[in-house]
C-alpha cells in the first residue's frame, strides 16, 4: 500500500524517505548528475524536469516543485533511463514510479489515464470490458482453449493471457495464433477464463500501486484454487509482474514468455513449420522483455527458425530498443503526449524498421500491434510494413 | 452551505442486459449496478462548492449492491456525511415518484440550502429525479446545469440548452439542482485512499418509510433493441469501393 505524505516531515524528506525504502534506493545519492538518463529518455527533451534535474531538484529541498509540473505523465515507464545509468540508480522503478504514486494520491492524475484506472477498479482490466467476457476471444475465433474452473485437473502451463490480449481486437488474432501453437505442439494448458484480472503492472508503473495490489490479490485468489507447473504468458507486463512485482506479495509462480516457452520447445516446433515467409522481418524488443528482463535471444531464435526469414536489425535494438510508446500508463495518455510534444513513439519504431529494409515488423507484446499497424499508416512509405506477432508469423509458417 | 447530493444506481451497460420471466423488468441475476454517471457530476459539483465557499456535503443513496463503495468513495473524496436508506433498494429499479417521496423524507430533517442530482439517468421512465423531488419538498428547480456559484446566499447556475445556447440564471436558496455536468472532471481517487475511507468513515443507516410507489406508469412489455438490417456491406477492389461510396453519398445529397 502506498504510504501517504508523513506530517512531521516536509514533502521532499518524506519522498526522499520512501525513495531510500525501496531496493537498491540509497543509490540515489550517488548520482554524479551525468545526464544520460536524460539523454537516453525517449521524451525526456519534452519534459520540464527529467529525471536527473528531478533528482537535482529532490537535493535541493524542492521537489514540490518538480511535482507542480505534470510533465511526470510522460514518462513511459521504458527502463531506458535506469539501463544507462553509471551509478544503477532504480530510475524507472523507484524515482519515476514513487513521484506518479505521490501524483496520484495528491489527486493529480490526468483525466484520460484517470478512465483506465477507475475501468480496471471496477471491471478488472483497463479496457472497460465486461469481466465475463475475459475470454470471448475463444467463442469468437472457434478453438478449443481449455478454461482450468471446467478443466479440474492440474496443467504443466497455466496461461495468463492478459489483458489487451483478451479484449483488443487486433491484440486478440496473435492471443488465438498462440492458442493454435500450443495445441499443435500439444501443449498441456489451460486458462483461467473469466477468473482472470489484470495483472495490474502498467498501473503500478502509473502510480496507481493500491490498484496494483488489489488486482494481484485477485490473480491471487484465483490462482490458487488450481495446479499448475508454471504460468505462461504473452504478455511482457503480466511476466513483469510475475516475475519481479507478485513474489513481494507472496504470489509466486515460476514463470515464462511465451517466446521463452516456445524457444525451450524449438526441436518440437521447428518440423512443424513447413511453409516459408520469404521476408526481410525486423524484430521490436519490447521494454518488459528485454530492457527490464534481458530476453533477447529467444524470439529471435524462433524468427530464425521460420524457413525463409532474414532477420536484420533496427538502429535501437535490444538493450537500446525504443519503446512504442504504451508502457507505465503511456497507452492511456495518448493524448496527452500529442498534446505535449506532437509526438508517437510508435511512429519513430515504424520509421526505423521501414529504414532498416524491413518488410515486416514482428512483436512478442499484445500492446504493440495496433499501435504499430496505426504508424504504418501515417508515416511516409510505411504503407507496406506488415506487423505481425511472432506468434502470427509462427501459425502462418505452420499453415504454409 | 448545507449541500445534499443524492446518487441512484443504476444497471450496468457494461454487462449484456436480458429480461427477465415476467418480460417486464431487467433479469437480475447477472446485473451489476453502477453510480449514475451525471450524479458523480453532481457529487464533484457539490465538492467544489466546499472546497470554494464551505460548507457540509451529505450523500444520500438507497440499497443496492456497490453503495457502501459509492459511499466510502464519496467520503474519501470529501463528503462529510453518508446516509444510506434501507428498505428500498435500486436492485428493484423504483420509479423516480417513489425516490422522490422517500428521498425527500431524509432531506426534511437535514434542511439543505442546495440539494444536487444528476439530471438524468439512462432507466428513467418516470421523469428525472429532480423537478419529482422538488415538487416534493416545495423547492423551486433547474436542471441541465454545467456552472453553479454560489455568493452571499445567491446562486447563479449555468444552464444548457440545445443549440449551444447558454444562460446565466438565479435561483433562490433552497433549491433542488439538476446537474449535467461538474465544471471540473470527477476527480480520481487512489484506491488506498478509499481503503482509508472504509476505515474511518461511517455510514449511517435509515430505514425508509413505507414508500408511496403511485404516479409511475406500469411497464406492459420490454424488449432489447432490434437488429437494424439496413446496412449493405460493400465489397470489391479498394477502387471501386471508394467510387461506389461517393455515387451513394451524391445519391443521398450529402456532396
Amino acid at each position: 500500500m502506498a504510504v501517504a505524505i508523513d506530517a512531521e516531515r516536509s514533502f521532499t524528506e518524506s519522498l526522499e524517505h520512501r525513495l531510500l525504502d525501496i531496493e537498491n534506493g540509497e543509490r540515489i545519492r550517488a548520482c554524479l548528475q551525468c545526464g544520460l538518463c536524460s539523454g537516453t529518455c525517449p521524451v525526456g527533451y519534452l519534459m520540464d524536469f527529467p529525471p536527473h534535474k528531478m533528482i537535482a531538484a529532490l537535493r535541493a529541498g524542492m521537489f514540490e516543485e518538480v511535482l507542480s509540473h505534470d510533465s511526470i505523465w510522460l514518462c513511459v515507464s521504458c527502463h531506458a533511463c535506469a539501463d544507462v545509468c553509471p551509478a544503477q540508480i532504480p530510475l524507472t522503478d523507484g524515482l519515476m514510479t514513487v513521484a506518479k504514486e505521490e501524483m496520484v494520491l495528491a489527486g493529480n492524475t490526468p483525466v484520460e489515464l484517470q478512465d483506465a484506472l477507475e475501468k480496471s477498479q471496477r471491471y478488472g482490466n483497463p479496457l472497460g470490458e465486461s469481466p465475463r467476457r475475459r475470454a470471448a476471444w475463444v467463442e469468437k475465433a472457434g478453438i478449443d482453449v481449455p478454461v482450468m474452473r471446467e478443466l479440474r485437473r492440474p496443467v504443466e502451463a497455466l496461461w495468463f493471457v492478459g489483458d489487451y490480449a483478451s479484449h483488443h481486437p487486433r491484440a486478440q488474432l496473435a492471443t488465438v495464433a498462440l492458442a493454435k501453437v500450443f495445441r499443435a505442439l500439444d501443449v498441456d494448458f489451460g486458462i483461467l477464463g473469466a477468473e482472470e484480472t489484470s495483472d495490474g503492472d502498467s498501473q503500478r508503473l502509473a502510480g496507481e500501486r493500491g490498484l496494483f495490489e488489489m488486482l494481484a490479490d485477485k490473480n491471487a485468489k484465483a490462482l490458487s484454487q488450481y495446479e499448475f507447473g508454471e504460468i505462461v504468458t504473452a504478455d511482457p507486463h503480466a511476466y513483469n509482474a510475475f516475475l519481479n512485482e507478485y513474489p513481494g506479495l507472496d504470489i509466486a509462480y515460476p514463470t515464462r514468455h511465451y517466446t521463452q516457452f516456445l524457444a525451450d520447445n524449438l526441436d518440437r516446433l521447428r518440423p512443424l513449420l513447413t511453409g516459408r515467409i520469404d521476408a526481410t522481418v525486423a524484430y521490436h524488443d519490447p521494454c518488459y522483455l528485454g530492457r527490464a528482463n534481458g530476453v533477447y535471444e529467444q524470439p529471435r531464435r524462433l524468427l530464425e527458425a521460420i524457413p525463409g526469414v532474414t532477420l536484420v536489425e533496427m538502429r535501437h535494438t535490444r538493450q537500446a530498443s525504443l519503446c512504442c510508446g504504451r508502457g507505465g500508463g503511456g497507452m492511456w495518455l495518448d493524448g496527452f503526449l500529442w498534446e505535449k510534444g506532437r509526438v508517437r513513439p510508435s511512429e519513430w519504431r515504424v520509421s526505423e524498421a521501414v529504414d532498416a529494409g524491413a518488410e515486416i515488423l514482428a512483436l512478442a507484446c499484445p500492446y504493440e500491434a495496433p499501435r504499430f499497424e496505426d504508424a504504418t499508416k501515417t508515416v511516409a512509405g510505411a504503407g507496406d510494413l506488415i506487423v505481425r506477432d511472432i506468434a502470427e508469423l509462427l501459425v502462418e509458417a505452420m499453415d504454409g | 452551505m448545507n449541500i445534499a447530493v443524492l446518487i441512484k444506481l443504476v444497471p450496468d451497460l457494461v454487462e449484456e442486459l436480458e429480461i427477465d420471466a415476467t418480460g417486464t423488468a431487467l433479469d437480475t441475476t447477472w446485473l451489476r449496478l453502477i453510480i449514475n454517471e451525471v450524479d458523480e457530476h453532481a457529487l464533484e459539483q457539490a465538492l467544489l462548492l466546499k472546497e470554494r465557499g464551505g460548507g457540509d456535503v451529505t450523500v444520500v443513496t438507497a440499497e443496492g449492491d456497490g453503495a457502501e463503495d459509492v459511499l466510502y468513495a464519496a467520503a474519501a473524496k470529501g463528503s462529510d456525511r453518508l446516509i444510506r436508506l434501507r428498505g428500498i433498494s435500486f436492485e428493484d429499479a423504483p420509479g423516480n415518484h417513489t425516490l422522490a417521496r422517500v428521498f425527500a423524507a431524509v432531506l426534511r430533517d437535514l434542511e439543505p440550502d442546495l440539494v444536487l442530482t444528476g439530471v438524468q439517468a439512462h432507466n428513467d421512465l418516470d421523469g428525472s429525479l429532480g423537478p419529482l423531488l422538488a415538487e416534493e419538498m416545495g423547492m423551486p428547480y433547474v436542471g441541465y446545469l454545467s456552472g453553479v456559484q454560489t455568493e452571499d446566499g445567491v446562486c447563479r447556475v449555468m444552464k444548457e440548452y440545445p443549440g449551444g445556447l447558454a444562460a446565466e440564471m438565479e435561483i433562490a436558496l433552497p433549491a433542488v439542482l439538476g446537474i449535467q455536468a461538474s465544471e471540473e472532471p470527477p476527480r480520481y481517487l487512489a484506491i488506498s485512499r478509499i481503503r482509508q475511507a472504509m476505515k474511518t468513515a461511517t455510514i449511517v443507516d435509515r430505514e425508509a418509510e413505507q414508500p408511496d410507489t403511485t404516479g409511475a406508469p406500469g411497464v406492459i412489455s420490454m424488449f432489447t433493441p432490434e437488429v437494424g438490417e439496413a446496412a449493405t456491406m460493400l465489397t470489391g477492389a479498394d477502387d471501386e469501393v471508394a467510387a461506389r461510396i461517393v455515387e451513394i453519398l451524391s445519391e443521398q445529397g450529402l456532396l
